[in-house]
């Protein structure tokens, strides 16, 4: 409670000069952006009827979900509901959907999102699939781009503040998911003061199987206590590391903001998973006992399935020569990125003023050499002269990411004095700087984690939003703010709002995701057990008390839409197939009372919905999806009978 | 951009039509009086045949398909695989001889050409649009659409082939 008043505190104090700083300035760039001064609007302005050029996904933060912009419209397309219930169309209340939120900790219905990014091959975005983490409970979730869903959540067991996540390398062969938080491994009862050379710290390696995309942890590295904040993969000429920063290498437990910021230099470290892999592969590693659930969503039945498994692979780093060093970076770095060309790793010290860039083949040299500066844990120091490449000289404070552009600039943004810094990389001076409104967390260019950016757009997800909008009372929206960085000058275009708090973001090319975009379902490809796929399939079973409702819709009546004989007590299952195949005909599904949510179903696709009636009546349901001039006239009755009634059930549509 | 060229196109091939003759039909659809009750009464007297009993059997309704050849023998093999899918896609609206949604499909090829039937399938959107007949049969149907089930040209012929041994 204390810390959280101590933060909440300093950021209304950071806030606040923010603010007062900015007013000026803010005022002066209005001035000068209205929009006769420039064509802004132009460069934004999608006519109706018209499509955007890039797909944005946009992490959800606290919302848990996933939200898909269009550029350079910053017109919200989607939300895609991701670790959270999504009562609009059912996903997580729905019996199909259900298990996809099971963990170890049993039915967790919200998470973080945090860090989207959209699988590679050769270092390119392909658009097969976006991962995100869940970062509260550690999670990671796969989602599929032809069909828009979710279709995988893989709990990261051994970890907790799932943060440094979920990056992936350069041919999706892994995706990338460190703890932030540091804990006991395995968990057991012990004191927290206990914490210093206790406590580890997980990064966890997830195979990808290229033809399904199905996730499977290949191993877990068992590094020193420290909090893993966040990663990046080495591309090209480094393709087979990857790069972590640290923080607390103090290994503080409490009051962290001040005793984790002690040390002048923290590190990152760079892991060779190439080796760890072979050593894997070659029988090495621990399997040890862990709980952790795995659920899939099957596109044929509709259906997901929560498979609980128990044991994991884990690696002490001390086993495998030559698969950790730690690079030492400056004041408690937060961003950890990687230039399209693989050369330069960029530790983004937040308590620094300096941005620092470490150099890939200096390092290499520096291992080769074994020119090391101690060791922490066992696990070798690189000497922080050897590997540098450069500094970028004071360009800012407060720096958190750096995103990199096809021309050979990169893009840093700065919290605290709330601004996006361009420099160039190899001759470290700084080219630009514009101010955000205000206080940017993440950058994003689309393509700007992989070897070739496209490197038109820039995006500033700031942290605080102010006067931006309208006011909403206390709580507001985030901002987002879309810049032109195809001149010298970076060019502030447009503001937009975004939900939860998006930390971070990807984007591609629409043309790369648009023409495989699923319409709908076949319904001759649909497997669900309970699929009502002709009227001949249309029945009502009773199974003890549960009664099973095998139903189905079509414009603009449900079949059957009169049913007697349930009662009070009884636990009824509305399985219900929408029978359209034709694009952008879905049919929702509502029944009075109802515990949980509605449905949403799209054509071609089978949902499921339980409904536990309290009380003796006839009761309606009806469709939610505004579906023809009949919408009105879909609906339907179930009548409830007393829990000793003699009923029997029956049901009708029509004269039928 | 492509479609509407394809839209402005079919628009001036409309023009062209309404101007080449059919005027009748034009002033019928465009008419205020035809649907004030008075008038009704009085067609009614006479023989006012609902649209899904009149018999139509020049008009190849707008859509993909512009010739059908069927011939003598009904193709069994054919006409089985259209049952199928009529089973499947098309039994939620329809039943094969009486009114349920839709109109009963049984005899239909006594009213319709086989190409206005393939287009009904196949384009039900366009067809409630700008076809004149498909558009009374919206209303006779109380406004229910006819579903897209997005059939191929091949599975909606073979449902046509099952109308016929209907």
């Amino acid at each position: 409670m204390r810390k959280s008043i101590n933060i909440f505190i300093s950021i209304i104090m950071v806030a606040g000069l923010v603010s007062c700083n900015d007013g000026g300035q803010k005022k002066g760039k209005r001035g000068a952006q209205g929009g006769l001064a420039t064509n802004a609007a132009e460069r934004v302005y999608v006519a109706p009827g018209e499509l955007d050029e890039y797909y944005a996904f946009m992490s959800g933060g606290f919302s848990g979900q996933l939200a898909v912009y269009g550029l350079p419209s910053g017109r919200l397309l989607k939300v895609l509901p991701v670790f959270s219930q999504n009562p609009e169309n059912g996903w997580g209340y729905s019996e199909e959907t259900k298990p996809m939120l099971n963990t170890s900790f049993g039915f967790v219905p919200w998470d973080d999102s945090h860090h989207p990014d959209i699988s590679q091959t050769n270092g390119v975005l392909d658009g097969r699939w976006v991962f995100i983490n869940g970062n509260n409970t550690p999670r990671i979730a796969r989602i599929d781009l032809k069909n828009f869903k979710t279709e995988e959540i893989l709990e990261i067991p051994n970890s907790a503040g799932n943060h440094s996540s979920s990056f992936i390398t350069e041919n999706t062969e892994y995706v990338v998911a460190g703890t932030r938080f540091s804990v006991p491994i395995p968990q057991k009862d012990m004191s927290i003061k206990d914490y210093k050379g206790n406590f580890k710290g997980s990064l966890t390696f997830i195979k990808v199987d290229q033809e399904t995309g199905r996730m499977n942890i290949k191993f877990q590295l068992m590094m020193p206590g420290f909090n893993y904040d966040l990663s990046h993969p080495g591309r090209d000429k480094s393709h087979g590391w990857f790069f972590f920063t640290t923080y607390n290498t103090e290994e503080a437990h409490s009051l962290l903001e001040v005793n984790a910021s002690q040390n002048d230099k923290d590190f990152i470290a760079a892991v060779n998973w190439k080796v760890i892999e072979e050593y894997v592969n070659n029988g090495g590693g621990t399997k040890v006992p862990a709980k952790y659930a795995h659920n899939i969503l099957d596109e044929n039945t509709h259906t997901a399935t929560s498979t609980m498994l128990d044991e994991v692979l884990t690696v002490n780093p001390m086993d495998v020569p030559g698969a950790v060093y730690f690079l030492p970076t400056p004041k408690s770095p937060h961003g950890c990125d990687v230039d399209p060309t693989g050369e330069y790793i960029v530790g983004n010290g937040k308590l620094s003023a300096d941005l620092t860039v470490h150099s890939f083949t200096k390092m290499l040299d520096a291992i080769e050499k074994k020119k090391f500066d101690g060791e922490a844990y066992g696990i070798p120091i690189l000497n922080f002269e050897d590997i540098l490449a450069g500094v970028v000289k004071q360009p800012g404070l407060g720096p958190l990411h750096t995103e990199f552009d096809d021309k050979g600039n990169a893009y840093t943004t700065f919290f605290i004095s709330s601004e996006v810094v361009k420099w160039k990389v190899g001759t470290w001076e700084v080219l630009d700087r514009q101010p955000v409104f205000y206080s940017v967390g993440h950058g994003m260019i689309p393509g700007g984690n992989s070897r070739k950016p496209f490197g038109k757009y820039f995006i500033a997800l700031n942290k605080i939003t102010k006067d931006r909008y309208l006011p909403t009372g206390p709580e507001l929206t985030q901002s987002a703010q879309l810049f032109d960085i195809s001149g010298e000058k970076m060019e502030l275009l447009l503001d937009f709002p975004t939900i939860g708090e998006p930390h971070y973001a990807a984007a591609i090319p629409a043309s790369m995701i648009a023409p495989n975009s699923r319409k709908i379902y076949k319904l001759a490809e649909n497997k669900h057990p309970y699929a009502a796929l002709t009227d001949g399939d249309v029945k009502v079973v009773r199974d003890g008390k549960e009664v099973h409702i095998y139903m189905n819709m079509i414009r603009s009546h449900f079949n059957p839409d009169n049913i007697e004989g349930v009662k009070v007590g009884d636990k009824v299952f509305f399985h219900i197939t929408n029978h359209e195949q034709d694009f952008d005909v879905p049919h929702g599904f509502a029944v009075i009372g109802a515990n949980n949510a509605e449905l949403l179903v799209v054509p071609g696709a089978t949902e499921t919905l339980v409904w536990e009636p309290k009380q003796v009546g006839v009761w309606p349901f009806y469709c939610t999806d505004f579906c023809s001039a009949l919408h009105q006239e879909m609906q339907g009755y179930v009548r409830v009978s007393p829990a000793d009634s003699d009923i029997e059930l029956s049901w009708s549509l029509g004269d039928e | 951009m492509r479609t509407s060229l394809k839209l402005m196109t079919l628009l001036f091939a409309m023009a062209l039509i309404s101007c080449g003759g059919k005027e009748e039909k034009k002033k019928e659809t465009f008419s205020y009086d035809k649907k004030a009750p008075q008038t009704e009464t009085t067609t009614k007297k006479e023989e006012v045949l609902p649209p899904s009993k009149r018999v139509d059997l020049t008009s190849k309704g707008v859509g993909p398909i512009t010739s059908v050849t069927l011939d003598a023998d009904i193709n069994q093999t054919m006409a089985d695989q259209g049952s199928e899918i009529y089973k499947k896609m098309c039994t939620a609206c329809h039943r094969a001889d009486k009114k349920f949604i839709g109109p009963a499909p049984t005899g239909i090829l006594e009213r319709r050409t086989p190409e206005w039937v393939m287009n009904m399938i196949l384009n039900p959107e366009q067809m409630v649009n700008e076809d004149a007949l498909a558009k009374e049969l919206l209303m006779e149907f109380n406004g229910s659409p006819m579903a897209n089930q997005n059939l191929t040209e091949v599975e909606a012929r073979a449902v046509l082939e099952y109308f016929r041994t209907l």
